[in-house]
């Protein structure tokens, strides 16, 4: 099945076309990799796809389901979760709490507003931050932990909903060497049921990640291919001219 | 200018009863309207300066901080002018009917509507032709940019709250004939400024005209036809408008 | 924490038995006034949502019971729930004209919905009687209990109040209330985690409301009387002044604020007639002097003196 199938996606901002006209398809376990100079679209690619922003026309196939017109909250429903470019992470809770908000988002439980969180719940976000080497700062509030750990917590809320497609904007910008290889390696163990697409911009650690890679020029996709063929073509070659 | 400015109804009463008092010694309606929109014009700036500059961006603090500034005002007119209602007097020469197409028409009506005209039309021209209102609009979209291009920003925005009080103070004053000076004309005014500008869309001038326009004959017909539910008819077209359309009918962005 | 609030309630529990009638009926004054801020504190400090017609919910419940007692006759016992319904399904519709806008545009649309309410009171004279209010109400007498007097009373505001601010802890400790300090904080990181933002702030509203519309019960029962200008702006707004006197970051600081703002509106009133210049004042003082609220900006105040000492 094709975990995404996007059609001729445009959206302007004013006079200004963000997203030209994009059409690509990605196939269930795919790890693919986005690729473009800055202004590109990439992140903007994203917000449409996530439902932050609507588009002006094309459509989107999330597991063969019409999301185009449906609602954030929804989608991720039908399991799609993302990361972003920014840390959005609940800055005055601990860690353990935003992982649990996080599995909350799914669960029933949410609407009660009565009792208190279920042990459960805590126990489970706990285990999500062991997965991803943070178990020792759960107590913490985010506030207080550095960046590389914040990055990674935002990917282990993202992985504690299990979704089946996965969105990391830049999820190593602004990293360490040392915390760029833990990141790594989180992004590397996640399973092969969920499908993972990343924004990158920084093309030498992330080239060996991705099955495939579309490069992304102006709004449009230029070239698109397995990571030898986006090397070796002269089009790749001349978008990231003077980078 | 995305400030929340709840002092507004508040200061056109203070220039109603500034002009009432500058009235008593220059019996001239136009003149009292100039002195006191100049008097609240002052009086914004201040309070823009020294107060609403700490809070930018605090909605909530605006909010409060310009209700209670209104709160202030409100009853220190009624300590200084007591509780009475002031009228003032129409001046002499627009104190006659007008025909215009078998209809009469006080003329001092007239008069204020040409006077409204006017000034939106100069408000749009300044806003939208001038160099100024570039200026003013580059700075409330984005102030650290203009400020980095060298627009002074922070200099535009007190001329523009001293402009938008010296409206409502002259304002004040020029209303006097129809509505005279009384405690509670700022709580009567404020609904409707604000009706305007969220039913007309935040950020556009011709958003305050159509606002107004809809507002007031709206209002009008019904309070004619359902007295009891005059409140409600001022505020539905309002209500009807943002549910269907939060940034009104001609904003920028939902408010 | 639970030490001082059993202490407190302890405390309050003997009240009654220590001052004279006065005071007890202010004590009472203060907990209606408290429940009202702490329903306000669910939208502003819990759910981010800045709220300027609250009053329209005390008012309104006040007026259904006070109207159910004189047109229909009815038994508080059917007043109260039919009361409290009825301007729940007002705040439904409410909240579905004010979500239309977050922040000021919010702001904005609740003053006006409470507007409108406020100028209907007051025109509708036929329903209202208008400036003159409606008079000759009488107290409840559950189970046969009269509560004219002031003992009485205050014991029966006391469990009330206690029960609401009780459920309203329980309300901002439970999941939702995470979810809705949640939507507060990243409402976008909300959408994508898969919350329906929209569904937890109208949630939030009507049960905000519910509770302004409890104090609205207590407010009409106190006072046997109610007229328009408890639907007015100034009254929304002093609820306002109780949540940041009091710190809008917590449960107590509405409660707190609200004694202080009560009886701060008692004390003035005796030496100064212009009780809302003060209340402009003090609003602009605590706004930037104190942002945080009067509770944590004393605290800061003095950490800092202590610390020089």
């Amino acid at each position: 099945m094709e975990a995404l199938h996007i059609q001729g996606l445009k959206k302007s901002f004013g006079g200004l076309p963000a997203i030209a006209d994009v059409s690509l398809s990605i196939q269930e376990g795919e790890r693919r990799l986005i690729i473009g100079p800055n202004g590109a679209g990439k992140t903007t690619l994203f917000n449409l796809l996530t439902g932050d922003l609507p588009a002006d026309a094309g459509s989107i196939l999330l597991f063969e389901s019409n999301v185009t017109r449906l609602a954030t909250h929804k989608r991720v429903h039908l399991g799609l979760a993302r990361t972003y470019q920014i840390i959005t992470l609940f800055p005055r809770d601990t860690l353990v709490h935003n992982v649990a908000l996080s599995l909350l988002g799914l669960s029933r439980v949410r609407w009660n507003s009565f009792g208190s969180l279920p042990d459960s719940i805590y126990e489970s976000a706990l285990a999500v931050l062991a997965r991803v080497g943070l178990e020792a700062l759960a107590e913490r509030p985010i506030a207080e932990v550095a960046y590389g750990e914040k990055r990674r917590v935002e990917i282990a809320m993202a992985l504690a909903q299990k979704p089946r497609l996965l969105l990391l904007d830049e999820p190593l910008a602004g990293l360490s060497r040392e915390e760029r290889g833990t990141v790594k390696q989180v992004i590397g163990a996640i399973p092969r049921e969920t499908t993972v697409v990343m924004i990158e911009h920084d093309m030498d650690t992330a080239l060996d990640m991705a099955d495939r890679i579309t490069v992304l020029h102006y709004g449009r996709v230029i070239v698109e291919g397995t990571r030898a063929e986006v090397v070796a073509d002269p089009k790749t070659r001349e978008v990231y001219l003077g980078h | 200018m995305r400030i929340a400015n709840l002092t507004h109804g508040a200061l056109f009463m203070l220039g109603a009863y500034l002009g009432v008092s500058v009235m008593r010694y220059v019996p001239n309606l136009w003149l009292a309207a100039l002195a006191a929109g100049l008097a609240v014009a002052v009086f914004g700036a201040l309070l823009e300066r020294l107060v609403l500059r700490k809070l930018g961006g605090n909605v909530l603090g605006q909010v409060l901080v310009t209700l209670g500034v209104s709160f202030i005002i409100a009853d220190a007119c009624l300590l200084v002018w007591g509780g009475d209602p002031i009228p003032i007097q129409t001046p002499a020469l627009l104190q006659r009917p007008v025909q215009i197409a078998g209809f009469v028409f006080p003329a001092y009506r007239l008069a204020v509507v040409a006077i409204a005209v006017v000034v939106a039309l100069v408000l749009f021209l300044l806003m939208e032709k001038t160099r100024l209102g570039a200026m003013i609009r580059a700075g409330v979209d984005d102030p650290q940019m203009a400020g980095a291009v060298g627009i002074p920003v922070s200099r535009l925005f007190t001329t523009v709250f001293f402009l938008g009080a010296a409206l409502a103070g002259a304002g004040g004053v020029i209303g006097g004939p129809i509505m005279s000076a009384y405690p509670g004309l700022d709580a009567d005014m404020l609904p409707l400024a604000l009706i305007v500008v969220i039913l007309g869309g935040v950020g556009s001038l011709l958003g305050a005209f159509a606002g107004a326009f809809i507002t007031g004959f709206v209002y009008t017909f019904g309070v004619a036809l359902l007295p009891d539910l005059a409140y409600v008819i001022l505020f539905l077209p309002m209500i009807l408008v943002i549910a269907f359309r939060p940034r009104g009918l001609f904003g920028k962005f939902a408010a | 924490m639970k030490l001082r609030v059993f202490g407190t309630l302890a405390l309050l529990a003997v009240l009654p038995l220590g001052v004279g009638e006065y005071y007890v009926n202010l004590a009472s004054q203060v907990f209606i006034f408290a429940v009202f801020a702490a329903s306000i504190n669910l939208l502003l400090g819990y759910g981010g949502l800045p709220t300027l017609g609250h009053a329209a919910y005390l008012g309104v419940a006040a007026y259904l019971s006070a109207l159910l007692q004189i047109k229909l006759g009815l038994s508080h016992w059917a007043i109260a729930p039919l009361a409290l319904i009825g301007t729940t399904v007002m705040a439904c519709g409410f909240g579905l004209i004010a979500l239309r806008a977050t922040g000021l545009g919010f702001l904005m649309l609740t003053l006006a919905l409470s507007q409108v309410l406020w100028g209907t009171a007051y025109r509708w004279v036929s329903m209202t009687d208008g400036d003159n209010g409606l008079r000759g109400l009488a107290r409840p007498a559950p189970f046969g209990i009269n509560l004219d007097g002031a003992p009485a009373f205050y014991y029966f505001t006391l469990l009330v109040a206690v029960f609401a601010i009780w459920m309203m802890a329980r309300f901002v400790s439970s999941p939702f209330g995470a979810t809705l300090q949640g939507a507060r904080d990243q409402p976008r990181r909300m959408s994508a985690l898969g919350y329906h933002v929209w569904l937890i702030r109208w949630v939030a509203f009507v049960y905000s409301a519910f509770w302004g519309a409890v104090s609205g019960l207590l407010f009409v029962y106190y006072h046997k009387y109610i007229h328009p200008v408890s639907l007015s702006l100034a009254n929304s707004a002093e609820g306002l002044l109780a949540v940041i006197a009091g710190g809008s970051g917590t449960l107590a600081g509405p409660i707190v604020g609200a004694a202080i703002v009560l009886l701060l509106k008692n004390w003035a009133s005796a030496y100064i007639e212009r009780w809302n210049m003060l209340l402009g004042f003090v609003f602009v003082f605590i706004v930037v002097f104190m942002p945080e609220g009067v509770v944590p900006g004393v605290k800061r105040l003095w950490k800092r003196y202590i610390s020089r000492a």
